[in-house]
């Protein structure tokens, strides 16, 4: 069953078109990877399924939500979806343990000793139990990308994005928070990641969608990257190796 | 040229009177007029026309007219509706409105500066418009113009002065009376300037303590955002 669904989606930012009718989907379970250029729409493919962006045509499902429609529950969706960011994104006046408790207490309306106990349960999935009274800058920068992932878990999402989470990171810190994306692949999580990092896709990903100019250029299994259909693939995998 | 404070100390009392209601003016319009501003500043910044330029108007009314002549407008404005209110109660009134309109860019300028990416991040996690401003924007936003912030409050108590000329009895309009029953205008200023001054820094010091306690991540780590 799909989870995801994305059918002849367009976008445009004024006169730029950023998508130029983008379909793809994922089913419950797998873990998709996004690969493309920079500017090849990857990332507003992503935060379209987040509603962070609205389209302009075609369609676009998630959980069941239509995503573009004008009576989606907002809230809803956002209850299903999490996505972590390239910047990490957390709330710097608040601790490890309120950036995560803040979204069940105040969105889930669960008590806050159950929160807690989620968080502290989270914060050992991603290898920071120790760091839940620490504010965000106490911390490094793959230590703030775990606890933005450990946010979003906490939200008990059915599908996770991941929108370049490594980029900002050296190649340690990299390694420490795509093993937390490994884990939760293992752990049967529903994925879709943007992503440059290319053997990691290549070994986590059941799917890759490799985007350029805007469109799917050319889809598959992780067989894509070693055997690329089209030039535009085989001189993007080889400029990242 | 000799100063004589004898007869103005004999009348320290109603001094003492004038400051604390100087205080209480200053410690009520500082509160009401952060909750005026800041909800200004809130709508300056919505997606909904009417209440984005109804706030702006007011912004711009406020900063373009003199603090007296807004006190004589709610003075008489207020009384040619039939509302008897008292001296206080206008000046309290036209305080609030007065500063609320210099918070409301404050805290605007600092809700501007709150990153892109932490509002997206508050959306995602299913937080509404409000508890986005109230969980996650406005401590950050006010931590970083919190100097500007306690500046303007200090200049409210100190522009408090102005509504003795609706004959509210603070400080200013026991000088004026003082002076007048003495004929030691010079020596009553100067306590009283004397006074304002004790008054600005101690509201100094009020603001750091509540600023020590609001912002518990900078008494921590001792940095700003």
């Amino acid at each position: 069953m799909s989870i995801v669904v994305l059918d002849n989606v367009k976008k445009s930012f004024g006169a730029v078109t950023v998508l130029h009718g983008v379909s793809f989907s994922v089913e419950k379970g797998q873990v998709m990877a996004l690969i493309g250029a920079s500017g090849s729409g990857k990332s507003t493919a992503l935060r379209c399924i987040d509603r962070l962006e609205q389209i302009d045509s075609g369609r676009i499902e998630v959980c069941g939500h239509q995503v573009a429609s004008a009576d989606l529950d907002l809230r809803k969706l956002r209850l299903d979806v999490g996505i972590v960011f390239q910047s990490y994104n957390l709330f710097p006046h608040l601790t490890v343990e309120q950036n995560i408790t803040l979204g069940p207490v105040s969105v889930k309306r669960m008590p806050k000793s159950e929160a807690r106990k989620i968080t502290a349960d989270v914060l050992a999935k991603v290898g920071l139990a120790d760091k839940a009274s620490a504010y965000p800058e106490q911390l490094s920068g793959g230590q703030q990308q775990r606890a933005a992932i450990a946010r979003s878990l906490a939200m008990q999402p059915k599908v996770m994005l991941f929108d370049e989470v490594t980029s900002a990171l050296d190649p340690k810190l990299t390694g420490e928070v795509l093993r937390v994306i490994e884990q939760l692949a293992d752990s049967g999580m529903t994925m879709i990641m943007v992503t440059h990092e290319m053997n990691f896709a290549r070994r986590i990903a059941d799917r890759i969608v490799f985007m350029h100019d805007g469109r799917v250029h050319e889809q598959g299994g992780a067989e894509i990257l070693s055997a690329p259909a089209t030039p535009e693939l085989r001189d993007f995998v080889s400029n990242e190796l | 040229m000799i100063l004589d404070f004898t007869l103005i100390i004999a009348r320290w009392q109603m001094l003492m009177d004038g400051a604390w209601l100087t205080v209480q003016l200053a410690a009520v319009t500082t509160l009401t007029g952060f909750l005026v501003g800041t909800l200004c500043a809130v709508a300056r910044r919505s997606r909904f026309r009417l209440a984005a330029s109804t706030a702006g108007l007011y912004v711009e009314a406020i900063r373009n007219t003199p603090f007296l002549v807004q006190i004589f407008l709610v003075y008489f404005g207020l009384s040619s509706l039939g509302l008897s209110l008292s001296a206080v109660t206008v000046a309290i009134i036209a305080l609030t409105i007065n500063v609320g309109a210099y918070t409301a860019e404050i805290m605007r300028a600092g809700f501007d500066s709150i990153h892109r990416g932490q509002w997206e991040a508050a959306e995602t996690l299913g937080l509404t418009k409000f508890q986005q401003y109230w969980h996650v924007a406005l401590r950050p936003a006010m931590e970083r113009v919190y100097p500007s912030l306690s500046s303007q409050f200090i200049l409210l108590m100190l522009a408090s002065s102005v509504t003795s000329q609706i004959s509210t009895e603070e400080l200013t309009a026991a000088a004026n009376f003082i002076q007048s029953e003495t004929y030691r205008p010079l020596e009553t200023y100067l306590l009283i300037a004397l006074i304002y001054v004790a008054l600005s820094l101690a509201m100094r010091v009020v603001f750091w303590g509540i600023g020590m306690i609001i912002f518990p991540r900078r008494r921590r780590l001792g940095t700003s955002l």
